[in-house]
């Protein structure tokens, strides 16, 4: 089974041409940031992306019409990413209904543990500091696929790939069959070959970001060498 | 209430999943230490030998002349304010979790100051979260901290005060969590905290409601407390709770009032009144009174204010530096600018015997009540 590829961007007016990008560069999924002014999950890359895109008038309806552009121009799936409050403020069912009319695939709640707002169908996220139970209630409720959080941190490149990850897959492929993606901390194409030999799937963040902000075709040559190596 | 941490449609858990595990020790340890004699009679003990409890009921003679107005007075608690009966509190379960370095958010610096001073006590290791700005405004609790051995850092991004520090701790302990406890400053933030912050706080009310039955023979008309995250104001209004004749009235800063101009929100893990927008984006909060200036409040706050059981009124800086200068004339006192807010709202109330929390002491205010002149 070749190894799924998603590439984080933050919703902006270039989101959908670098999604475009980093399809061309080899990306299979795109989770687009919906920006909260708070966001505690995220390390500083990300948390001053979300300022920039919140400057800019990135709000909860700029964001969902910047999705339908995306979905526009590129076939893979694409999961906006935020944090609960803007789903508090929107309506929880209507923000997931106008999320998929929108294109979206699916949706990732950054600080919604499995067994908040339980209704809602979305990528459940684990961590190193999950204990089993929590990972089987997690998988059984998942859409998808199962985020592992390889690291006990916030989002944002790192050194080394975390040390924490290989204990937290083979806990999770204890509890369940679904495709395990892991993300944080994921940043060069060494972390990712390494990454993928155990995982069905690495998500790409900060670094991801950072290199976007240098244009489309830096991020296409990026997600490409990520690709090569997922694919090594 | 069914489910513990729910306070009506408020409160709940809204954290990163890797803080759960940690949320459910600490709850569970929570749970184990109110059940434990020794951990109550240790923290009575720190009250009594090390912070200066029982605090003095005080009659206010002149402030408000209609009135027999009564002040309990946590301005008196060492380190002059009542966030140290939270933070020794929140020391004492941390040792019992075998959680050796402390994280904290700090405003004006007093919470920072009493968990500084409670990790000194307890030879813990102390890091202390605080907006560039607040760091510039609240200097000599900043130096107070470093005295006591704690690692100040400073929050350069947002806003530069409470709530992008309150941000700060809580990745501090995201990356932390194994060896960290987060003691959290008010009656706010995922469940358990807003409840062992409520029952940590909860001494004030009780120690206030014997005293004033000692010298009244009756419970209050009104009970008046200054909001800010809210943890003075439940911890004195929760042991009146269950007497409804009892009124039960919280002072926002009018640039601050999440409970009076704010709405369902998420932030800082639970969900609460909160200063928003249409699109749940947090709002700043504008207060001369470092204290009361955020955004939030605790869910429980959110609750009582929807049921009815607690009424919800502002005031002014204006009016808070007011009052400050009225209870320095009329009864020797200097209160913080947080409390102050509750003295400038006893006026209007109707009620004759009215009991008002002075959460705290005014001398770090000096500089900004000064500065905006004689009255």
């Amino acid at each position: 089974m070749p190894k799924t590829l998603a590439i984080y961007l933050m919703a902006g007016r270039e989101a959908p041409a670098l999604a475009e990008a980093a399809v061309a560069g080899g990306a299979d999924l795109v989770e687009i940031g919906f920006p909260f002014s708070d966001p505690l999950a995220d390390g500083p890359v990300i948390r001053l992306a979300g300022e920039r895109a919140l400057v800019e008038g990135m709000r909860t309806r700029q964001c969902l019409e910047c999705l339908a552009e995306t979905r526009e121009r590129v076939d893979v799936p694409l999961i906006p990413m935020t944090y609960a409050s803007l789903l508090d403020a929107y309506g929880y069912e209507q923000f997931a209904a106008d999320a998929e009319a929108a294109g979206a695939t699916s949706l990732i709640v950054a600080d919604l543990p499995a067994d908040e707002r339980p209704e809602l169908r979305r990528v459940q996220l684990v961590a190193p500091t999950s204990t089993d139970e929590r990972v089987r209630l997690a998988a059984e409720t998942t859409d998808g696929w199962l985020y592992l959080v390889t690291l006990t941190g916030t989002t944002g490149a790192r050194r080394e790939l975390s040390p924490a990850l290989a204990a937290l897959v083979e806990r999770a492929r204890a509890a369940t069959e679904v495709p395990l993606y892991a993300g944080f901390g994921i940043s060069t194409p060494d972390h990712a070959r390494a990454a993928a030999e155990i995982v069905d799937g690495i998500v790409v963040g900060s670094r991801a970001v950072e290199v976007a902000e240098r244009g489309p075709r830096a991020l296409t040559e990026y997600v490409r060498s990520l690709r090569a190596a997922v694919d090594a | 209430m069914r489910t513990p941490g729910v306070y009506g449609a408020y409160g709940g858990r809204y954290v990163p999943e890797t803080l759960i595990p940690a949320l459910d020790e600490l709850e569970a340890g929570w749970r184990a230490a109110v059940d434990d004699q020794s951990f109550a009679a240790e923290i009575v003990e720190l009250g009594r030998t090390f912070a200066g409890r029982p605090t003095p009921l005080t009659r206010a003679h002149s402030f408000a002349r209609d009135k027999r107005l009564y002040l309990k007075r946590e301005d008196l608690l060492h380190t002059g304010a009542h966030k140290l009966n939270n933070a020794l509190g929140q020391a004492v379960l941390a040792r019992r979790l075998g959680k050796r370095r402390i994280v904290a958010e700090t405003g004006a610096g007093q919470h920072g100051v009493a968990t500084a001073t409670a990790c000194a006590r307890f030879g813990f290791e102390c890091v202390v979260y605080m907006g560039a700005e607040d760091m510039r405004r609240q200097r000599p609790n900043v130096e107070r901290m470093h005295l006591l051995g704690a690692d100040v850092r400073p929050v350069e991004f947002g806003t530069r005060t409470l709530k992008e520090a309150t941000s700060e701790a809580i990745r501090d302990w995201i990356a932390n969590v194994d060896t960290t406890h987060y003691l959290i400053g008010s009656s706010v933030g995922p469940h358990p905290y807003p409840e062992i912050v409520r029952e940590l706080q909860s001494v004030i009310g009780q120690e206030a409601r014997e005293q004033i039955l000692a010298v009244e023979e009756r419970l209050p008309d009104a009970v008046v407390a200054c909001v800010g995250g809210g943890s003075n104001a439940i911890g004195i209004f929760s042991t009146f709770v269950a007497d409804q004749e009892v009124r039960l009235v919280g002072v926002e800063a009018a640039g601050a009032a999440s409970l009076g101009s704010g709405r369902a929100a998420v932030l800082h893990g639970s969900r609460s009144s909160v200063l928003a927008d249409e699109d749940g984006q947090i709002a700043d909060a504008h207060s001369i009174s470092a204290g009361l200036d955020y955004p939030g409040v605790g869910p429980e706050h959110a609750f009582l204010r929807d049921s009815g059981r607690a009424s919800y009124v502002t005031a002014t800086d204006e009016e808070a530096v007011a009052a400050f200068r009225r209870l320095a004339r009329t009864e020797g006192i200097l209160p913080a600018l947080e409390s102050s807010h509750a003295l400038a709202r006893v006026a209007d109330l109707d009620a004759e015997l009215v009991l008002v929390c002075l959460s705290g002491r005014g001398d770090k205010d000096l500089a900004g009540v000064v500065a905006r002149g004689a009255s």
